[in-house]
């Protein structure tokens, strides 16, 4: 018999652990499947309980092995970025795709997915997701902005919660004191989040249905003055150690009313119970209409997958077929409204209150970004944005170069197959 | 070279070389090549565009900006580091006790991160409520709260910007300048005296400063590549998940969302970033030739 010396021991062990390493799968929320492998990212939800989530439901589909990656960080940078390569994912969530990276391939058609169950999905939604005719991503969830207000601190003030514009502007003059201000619309003055809510408050569109430059009008300078005077009278709270999508400014009395999403509602419910109120961002004009902004991540398959049949296959077993995973996601972590029409209606926490009152603001005036609203023409939109309500740039001048730089966007997309 | 030298050269430097090669060199010329593509989307462009993401991006209001923005931001941080740790290094070399223990205690920023010192700053020091540390003292005097980072007139946000780098970078050049005063003759200081110069000022401007110019040439040249590389503090304590304002935009940063981030024009990015290059290599350069690089005192 031959004895096993000590260098005998250490080679078993170094193949032993490469074995291991070989066969082992460092990816979390593995599908039980005998499948290929399919790679999911998920963007980082804040919420208790959601990567757990997703990694059952990933588990629980047999036809594939899914490795789930939950991604904290710049999510839409680094999926744009790995769509490049071959080593993305093959599943991921998406918040567009954008129509750049449609045109170029990047994405595939998931029409089919939708055969029969179309008219369920959310038009709000699923609309930016569509082009020529074809769907590229299912959305998953719809999430919403509203403005937060507190109602003891408004009935103290003598300020109903404004249901225009103008009355935003001197609602939030009033509530305004030496330890609270009257509105928080992120640090930078509302430049980022607001983007084209306040244009479709006053009754114009980012762009319009045939594809031109919806705000070259001079209502869109007079209501984005407007946002200059709330800067102005330092009204807006500034500087806050949480941006507007965390409630922790308005639940510690920092401001009287906030900008913030549908998914802080529930956090807000359990900090202040009844002595809240949301509202849709006032019109504007007289052709204006109260607007919400709304949009959705959406499950989208790479081109450049490896099993893209296979990924397809997954998408459609877990965003269109399994609606008690989707109402689970939807509602059981964080706080969102279901995509498919079907669901929302019979979501028992979507009925009454608040959240009653958020869907129904959805449903009457949201809007979603269109799809040729390209990232440079949002970029030169913002910083103009940014430069009217922090250095009180004339609106009418700085619109003027938006319009040219979008209508060249438009022009330059419009040219590609 | 022997043989067994050139076999024991290729062995060491040869697989740094080629990760020189494969990971700077050739992603360097393939963007130079992208540059001249139209290149959404793509790192493998076909349609040729010729110059036109140049002028594009020189047209770019929002990338003249940022080079606008790069050029102030260095043309006050280079000569603020430079005093500010000339000065540490002063006064730490001039210690006689705990020399030791204050040059540890002024170079322990350099190991703390840009983005953890940004935060820190950002969310702390200088956030915009009464309760930031800033506020705090401001309130004692019977200021009102500032938004340091939100307001733009006055620009109080390069405030933020130039404290949290100079925090960061002094004591780095402070070691630098410690290192070339240690290297000065103490006999120069001596002679001085008995020529009848008092300590202070002039010993400092007719023996200090000259004998640290070889010092002082390579700390300026080290500060303004760091100034023409800032990105991290910018991007950290300025942008949010729904993008970054006008102001204070560096450049890198602009290239950043123009080519990695939703934009994905790999082309226009790659034009921008060859821009850059090029106005970094020309003031790079002109700052060598005001500087007399390179010459000793004798060429004239």
């Amino acid at each position: 018999m031959t004895s096993i010396n000590r260098r005998t021991l250490l080679a078993a062990g170094v193949g032993a652990g490469l074995l291991t390493a070989c066969g082992s799968n460092t990816g979390r929320g593995d599908g039980g499947g005998s499948g290929p492998r399919l790679s999911q990212w998920y963007h980082q939800y804040g919420e208790t309980g959601a990567e757990q989530a997703v990694e059952r439901y990933a588990g629980a589909y047999k036809k594939a092995h899914i490795s789930v990656q939950w991604r904290p960080g710049n999510y839409d940078q680094q999926t744009a970025a790995a769509l490049l390569t071959g080593s993305g994912p093959d599943v991921f969530e998406v918040n567009g795709p954008t129509l750049d990276q449609i045109q170029a391939g990047q994405v595939v058609d998931l029409t089919e997915l939708l055969d029969g169950v179309k008219d369920d999905f959310n038009p709000a939604v699923l609309t930016p997701k569509t082009y020529d005719g074809k769907i590229w991503a299912i959305p998953q969830v719809i999430d919403t902005q509203l403005l937060y207000y507190r109602k003891s601190l408004l009935k103290d003030a003598g300020v109903e919660p404004p249901a225009t514009l103008d009355a935003l502007v001197d609602a939030a003059r009033k509530l305004t004191d030496s330890k609270t201000k009257g509105l928080f619309l992120g640090n930078d003055g509302g430049a980022g989040v607001l983007g084209g809510t306040p244009l479709y408050a006053a009754g114009l569109q980012l762009v319009t249905d045939d594809g031109k430059v919806g705000f070259d009008d001079p209502a869109a300078a007079r209501t984005l003055g407007k946002l200059h005077q709330l800067y102005a009278d330092k009204s807006l709270l500034l500087g806050a150690p949480a941006d507007w999508s965390d409630p922790s400014a308005f639940l510690q009395g920092l401001t009287a009313m906030q900008w913030s999403g549908l998914w802080a509602l529930p956090q807000v419910r359990k900090e202040l119970g009844d002595d809240f109120g949301v509202l849709p961002f006032p019109r504007d004009g007289a052709h204006g209409r109260p607007s919400v902004p709304v949009g959705a991540y959406g499950a989208a398959v790479s081109a450049r997958g490896g099993h893209r049949q296979a990924a397809k296959e997954y998408v459609k077993w877990l965003w269109v077929e399994r609606t008690d995973y989707q109402e689970d996601f939807a509602l059981s972590y964080g706080f969102h409204i279901p995509a498919r029409i079907s669901l929302a209606k019979r979501a028992a926490k979507l009925r009454s209150g608040a959240a009653a009152d958020a869907v129904r603001f959805t449903t009457e005036y949201g809007y979603a970004q269109p799809l040729l609203w390209t990232p440079a023409a949002q970029t030169a939109y913002q910083d103009a944005l940014s430069r009217i309500i922090k250095s009180g740039a004339g609106p009418e001048s700085e619109l003027r170069a938006v319009v040219r730089k979008v209508s060249d966007e438009l022009d330059r997309v419009k040219k590609k197959p | 070279m022997s043989r067994r030298n050139a076999f024991w050269f290729w062995v060491f430097v040869g697989p740094f070389a080629l990760g020189l090669a494969l990971f700077t060199y050739v992603p360097l010329l393939w963007s130079v090549a992208l540059s001249f593509f139209d290149a959404h989307n793509t790192v493998t462009p076909t349609h040729f565009v010729g110059l036109h993401n140049y002028t594009a991006m020189l047209r770019d209001d929002a990338f003249l900006d940022s080079l606008r923005t790069f050029l102030v931001f260095t043309a006050f941080i280079v000569p603020a580091t430079y005093v500010f740790s000339l000065s540490l290094a002063l006064m730490v070399n001039r210690l006689r006790r705990a020399r030791a223990f204050f040059r540890s205690v002024f170079f322990l920023p350099a190991a703390c991160s840009y983005v953890v010192a940004a935060l820190v700053w950002k969310m702390s020091l200088f956030n915009g409520v009464r309760f930031g540390l800033a506020n705090t003292v401001l309130g004692w005097f019977g200021g009102d709260p500032v938004a340091w980072l939100s307001t733009t007139d006055p620009p109080w946000y390069w405030l933020v910007i130039v404290t949290v780098r100079l925090w960061l970078q002094a004591g780095f050049y402070m070691i630098l300048f410690l290192a070339g005063l240690q290297r000065i003759d103490p006999v120069l200081y001596e002679a001085a005296a008995v020529d009848g110069a008092r300590p202070g000022w002039t010993v400092l401007r007719h023996i200090t400063l000259p004998q640290l110019r070889a010092t002082s040439v390579a700390v300026v040249l080290l500060l303004v590549i760091n100034a023409f590389q800032a990105f991290d503090e910018f991007y950290n304590l300025l942008s949010d998940a729904r993008g970054y304002p006008p102001y204070a935009r560096p450049p890198l940063v602009y290239l950043y969302y123009t080519a990695l981030g939703q934009g994905q024009n790999l082309g226009l990015g790659s034009a921008g970033a060859v821009i850059l290059a090029l106005v970094i290599a020309v003031v790079t350069v002109g700052q060598a030739r005001w500087l007399r690089l390179g010459r000793t005192d004798t060429d004239g």
